[in-house]
């Protein structure tokens, strides 16, 4: 009978994974082909797939033919395949940096925006921008800015007597304000005609303009951050438990700690460096995840960054195509968030 | 032995919590920690654990120094047992004790199958393995130290240390977490088990390590340690020692007029 509820638990999670997967595949399709200019879906399939036959090579054995429109075709690869998949790297990015940041903190209340990093990376990146420095000096602010947040943030949250969940987030919010005060000042003193615009579009968040050429330099900080994410998932359950349960069953506590925080703001910052400040992504998949496949973060990691990555796109796709001039996505997920955060706080069971 | 420490001192913010302890624990034995409140009871499970590193004296685990030893070879030779605290995620039984065998795993990787057959022999043993699917935080007191005591032994040490157990438990559960703790040091694990009901150490303790002001007060065999002087030195209120049929039995002197 054991053996039989284990592997229902198993195919639960396959299950899940796989569901997650699937509408993601789905919305990814269908996103090529909504916008001003529709493209039918079953010609954005044979465009995508004429496209990866000739990068692989097939397409001098198997030729496909083509029957569609060079527009067709530009505004599927040129204009709305960057963007796509820009949106489900931020998305799940931006997840993953959440479901980690709250197994670490032991705090499902904890994600980039409650922790600051994401109003530290903002400040970062105002900053690059009215020094007039390049796209990847601006990476490298909105890492500094987000990463010196997070190390504030977790030490007085640590050395503040009392309840570590309420202290964690005052102090979040404390020195998050703080930087935004900054970000404040900067745009004060940013030029009006040129900096300005840029720095105040940037804060409310956008993947609008984003071209095929900056997807790599996005991936790759991105990509570096995951991989250890995911391989360390196991480890992730011993350090929720806690300081003393973690290291009497044998982790290295600081070293897995330190390692955890620095690929979580490594993500959170490449993401907010190409889309600007996205809010809530972070705090509300990871509950949600945990609601569908449970707290063991070998299921639940994954499962946040599928449904993060599809998340992000059905908003940005909403963001895009709901009115005739574009919503900034950063809104949107806000006007999302806030009500789910609330659901939260009313919820009946104790546990968040 | 398992446990060796010797001349044991330690200090926090200067004040001594620790003075020169010193005491040994074997296999096959229940060795219980006694002593009010903040005698050091805690601080002395921690230096053993490796939280607190500014000892002085020395501990050894299995004949090696627990300086020289890795948070993971610490694991590989003791076991802990936490008091039962609020979780912070909801963790299935069946995940938590998996958990007990992370010290066999590179850091880059999950529990296998050997891994989940430790699991599942330990949860077994203790009787829970019915409990597998629920989730931990929805147990009772009882059930979630029986889980812990689970971990434990998927971690396959031949130490357990264990801190206050019973304290949150109700009479029937610590009377059950008590039996399942003497049964596996019966089967040669060295238990070392902090507590705060002396009469649990006359029942269930080989021997009794008396701690008072960081010092040993007294060490020895359970029933001839633990007299009517040490207890009331000890906890600073009259108490009297009973034989009965089945063993010494501590009353309190009442003390109301």
């Amino acid at each position: 009978m054991a053996k039989a509820e284990k592997r229902r638990g198993r195919g639960r999670r396959a299950a899940v994974l796989l569901i997650s997967g699937a509408v993601l595949l789905v919305l990814f399709f269908i996103s090529h082909a909504i916008g001003r200019y529709a493209v039918p879906v079953l010609d954005v399939i044979r465009i995508l797939v004429r496209r990866l036959w000739v990068l692989t090579g097939l397409d001098r054995i198997w030729p496909m033919h083509v029957t569609w429109t060079w527009q067709m075709e530009n505004a599927v690869v040129n204009i709305r395949l960057p963007r796509v998949l820009m949106a489900c790297m931020v998305g799940c990015s931006l997840s993953a940096a959440g479901a980690t940041f709250q197994g670490v903190f032991q705090n499902p209340m904890a994600s980039p925006d409650i922790l600051g990093a994401s109003n530290g990376a903002a400040f970062g990146a105002a900053l690059a921008i009215l020094l007039g420095l390049s796209t990847q000096m601006i990476t490298a602010f909105a890492f500094i800015g987000s990463l010196t947040t997070v190390v504030l943030v977790f030490l007085i949250a640590r050395w503040a007597p009392g309840f570590r969940t309420v202290n964690l987030i005052l102090a979040g919010i404390m020195i998050g304000s703080l930087f935004s005060a900054g970000t404040s000042y900067l745009k004060l003193v940013a030029d009006p005609n040129n900096q300005l615009p840029a720095i105040t579009y940037w804060l409310m968040g956008s993947l609008s303009g984003v071209r095929l050429e900056h997807l790599l330099p996005a991936a790759i900080p991105m990509a570096a951050g995951l991989l250890p994410l995911l391989l360390l998932r196991w480890r992730l359950n011993l350090l929720s438990l806690g300081e003393s349960e973690a290291r009497a069953l044998g982790v290295h506590t600081d070293l897995l700690r330190g390692a955890l925080i620095l690929c979580a703001t490594l993500i959170t910052a490449a993401s907010i460096s190409v889309s600007g400040v996205i809010g809530w992504v972070g705090l509300v998949i990871p509950h949600l995840s945990r609601k569908l496949i449970g707290s063991d973060h070998r299921g639940l990691l994954p499962c946040s960054m599928l449904i993060g990555s599809a998340f992000l796109l059905f908003v940005d796709d909403v963001s895009r195509d709901l009115l005739a001039t574009e919503i900034p996505i950063g809104i949107l997920t806000a006007v999302i968030g806030a009500p789910f955060f609330i659901f939260l706080l009313l919820r009946k069971e104790k546990t968040l | 032995m398992s446990l060796s420490v010797c001349e044991l001192s330690f200090s926090y913010h200067r004040a001594p919590v620790l003075s020169g302890v010193s005491f040994e624990a074997h296999e096959g034995e229940l060795l219980a920690v006694l002593g009010p409140n903040g005698v050091g009871k805690t601080t002395l499970f921690r230096c053993i654990l490796g939280e607190q590193k500014r000892y002085f004296g020395t501990i050894e685990i299995d004949g090696a120094d627990r300086k020289r030893l890795s948070p993971r070879e610490v694991a590989h030779r003791i076991a802990y047992i936490p008091q039962t605290h609020a979780a912070a995620f909801r963790y299935t039984v069946r995940d938590m004790v998996l958990m007990g065998t992370s010290h066999t795993l590179s850091p880059f990787a999950s529990p296998g199958k050997k891994q989940e057959a430790a699991a599942a022999e330990a949860m077994e043993k203790l009787g829970i393995t019915a409990l597998s699917d629920r989730s931990f935080d929805a147990l009772s007191g009882g059930e979630q130290q029986l889980v812990y005591i689970a971990r434990a032994l998927a971690q396959q040490t031949r130490t357990l240390l264990m801190d206050e157990p019973t304290s949150s438990l109700d009479y029937g559960n610590q009377i059950r977490v008590l039996n399942a703790v003497k049964t596996l040091s019966r089967e040669g694990y060295s238990v070392l088990l902090s507590t705060h009901n002396p009469q649990h150490a006359l029942w269930y303790a080989d021997r009794v390590l008396a701690l008072k002001d960081g010092r040993v007060a007294a060490l020895g065999p359970a029933h001839e340690t633990l007299t009517e002087t040490l207890l009331e030195a000890l906890y600073g209120t009259r108490v009297t020692l009973t034989d009965s049929q089945t063993g010494p039995v501590i009353r309190p002197v009442p003390n109301i007029e």
